[in-house]
């Protein structure tokens, strides 16, 4: 299945500013930044059957940043995994659908997450698991995860960098949806990464640049084989608050949460 | 008791293909069976426990059964949230197994000294924790955690544990604290092989006409709290005794379920490592002197109680 990913994104990023205005959540702009990377995964790219999460034929798709959690449920309604009607109860009391990731009850979600640093790890893990079974078979199962920039701070993903390069987790996809913003600033200035892409190839990892927002690059960034026995990681520069003008690029939307003026106006931008 | 588990790590594997073990650089001079016999299912992650945390969660989301090694404090402080969010929340089939529990690293210094393990572990919800006692023990639950699977927390010493039990223990159900001495004055409640002093403690009262029981907690874990508190009704004093500090650990999983019973019911009295105490270097045997663990301050302790 392969769905109009422009309009899928956009369909994304107005699931998320209705989820957020309504739970008066965070990070919008975490999701918005990421819409066109889980437009193409879950667009089609990823092999997945919502009739049945647990199949185990799928690949397995890890967030990382797991506080980007509404647009990704958003993702995962939109394909069916569970009602559209649950998105409504994001973050409220009592309901499934938590501020951060989780997995308990939520069909298609691999793994809770939410403290950073610990989707690379897992996927290190799943990624070994399913080299074992898949050895030889001409499709072998992927792990893709995605990452964010300012969650590169945390050491867990160095070890987990250098162990997937080491291992040679041909397997492994990491995609870091470089916004350039963390909680406190911009990254350059908060602990700068750079030279981002050196420091990974260093891992031997193959490291791939793209624009996060162009379909095209994205779905052929994940769709080219592994180089040799190296993980890719993809470096996906976005802008964070993607979609919505007046969020874009802007720290203040890491945490406020739209007004009803603001909100409405998002939607408009968005054709909603 | 390390040896013995390393060699029942390789039986397990043996018998089950999804039998994997993670090291984080350590266990050199026991890990090797294993790794000459599984290579493929046996990997040192480098000194990184908390990717190995996380790595041994994803390969039981695949349907392992994983189980990783390494000093206590690494093995659980270090990657105390993986353990939480990656392998207890997600009910991974994941042991973690520490080595050097308590004062077995005593004149490494401090920082091997594995003494508030038990606290942070016990607490998470739905976790086994194992604390054997000597080397049948050891075996006994590793065992145990194979047929169960995790996520459970298995504390070790290190090697050259007395064997406290005379017969086997195969067909000892796994949970349940072991009585390895009766006794009607009241009982010592004890974990890990520190337990052999509170069976040598026991001899000493003997000789001054004090019958004191000794129970071996394997489990901390969930806690069987059917024996204890069949033992705090019907005995008078109940004496915990862990390489731990002294809150949180045993005596603090007594304290609060014994706390809990209604009507009348033992005095409990929580012996461990006293963080208020000045601390000291040494070997195992002098931290044990040191915090009144050994036979004769396990003694004294009740002689003080009883005369109080």
């Amino acid at each position: 299945m392969t769905l109009d990913t422009v309009n899928f994104a956009r369909q994304l990023r107005i699931h998320a500013l209705r989820m957020v205005h309504r739970a008066k959540a965070s990070h919008i702009g975490s999701c918005l930044s990421m819409a066109d990377l889980l437009a193409v995964l879950y667009g089609g790219l990823l092999r997945v059957d919502p009739a049945d999460p647990a199949w185990n034929g799928r690949d397995r798709f890890l967030l990382s940043k797991g506080h980007a959690a509404a647009i990704y449920y958003a993702a995962l309604a939109e394909r069916g995994f569970f009602p559209l009607d649950w998105l409504e109860s994001y973050c409220r009391d009592g309901a499934v659908l938590a501020g951060h990731v989780t997995s308990k009850g939520v069909p298609g979600v691999e793994a809770s997450t939410g403290s950073l640093g610990h989707g690379l790890p897992i996927a290190c893990g799943m990624a070994l698991g399913l080299r074992a079974e898949d050895k030889g078979r001409p499709d072998p199962r992927r792990v893709i995860a995605v990452l964010s920039d300012g969650e590169l701070d945390e050491g867990s993903n160095w070890e987990a960098f250098l162990f997937a390069g080491h291992h040679k987790l041909s397997g492994l996809t990491a995609i870091i949806d470089y916004n350039k913003i963390q909680s406190f600033g911009r990254t350059s200035e908060v602990l700068d990464l750079e030279p981002l892409r050196d420091k990974l190839a260093a891992c031997r990892w193959t490291v791939r640049a793209i624009d996060g927002h162009d379909h095209d690059a994205i779905s052929r960034s994940l769709l080219a084989p592994p180089e040799g026995d190296r993980p890719t990681v993809i470096i996906a520069h976005t802008v964070k608050g993607k979609g919505v003008s007046f969020m874009e690029n802007d720290l203040l939307w890491h945490y406020r949460s739209p007004r009803d003026d603001e909100f409405a106006k998002a939607l408009a931008e968005l054709g909603a | 008791m390390r040896s013995v588990v390393a060699e029942g790590l390789v039986a397990l594997a043996e018998a089950d293909e999804r039998v994997w073990l993670l090291t984080g650089d350590l266990g050199f001079s026991v890990m090797e069976p294993f790794a000459a016999r599984f290579p493929d299912r046996f990997i040192n992650v480098g000194i990184a426990e908390q990717n190995m945390a996380g790595i041994a969660a994803g390969l039981a989301m695949t349907g392992r059964k994983v189980f990783c090694w390494s000093i206590v404090n690494f093995a659980v402080i270090r990657c105390l949230e993986q353990i939480r969010n990656d392998i207890v929340a997600h009910g991974a089939d994941v042991t973690v197994i520490g080595i050097g529990g308590g004062f077995a690293y005593g004149s490494h210094g401090y920082t091997h000294h594995g003494v508030e393990d038990l606290a942070m572990t016990r607490v998470l919800p739905g976790i086994t924790v194992a604390v054997p006692a000597d080397p049948a023990e050891a075996a006994w639950v590793l065992a145990a955690l194979g047929r169960q699977g995790g996520p459970a927390y298995l504390r070790l010493n290190k090697g050259g544990e007395p064997t406290l039990h005379e017969t086997s223990l195969d067909a000892v159900p796994f949970g349940p604290m072991l009585c390895l001495r009766p006794g009607r004055d009241g009982a010592f409640l004890a974990t890990g092989p520190v337990t052999g002093e509170a069976l040598a403690a026991a001899s000493l009262l003997a000789g001054q006409g004090i019958d004191m029981g000794v129970w071996s907690v394997p489990v901390i874990q969930p806690l069987d709290r059917e024996t204890l508190t069949r033992l705090a009704k019907d005995l008078p004093l109940l004496v915990t005794v862990e390489e731990h500090v002294l809150s949180g650990g045993l005596g603090g999983a007594v304290a609060e379920a014994v706390a809990e019973l209604p009507g009348p019911r033992a005095q409990v009295l929580r012996a461990g490592m006293d963080p208020a105490q000045p601390s000291r270097n040494g070997g195992q045997e002098d931290l044990r002197r040191t915090y009144r663990l050994d036979s004769t301050g396990l003694a004294e302790r009740v002689l003080s109680a009883r005369n109080r």
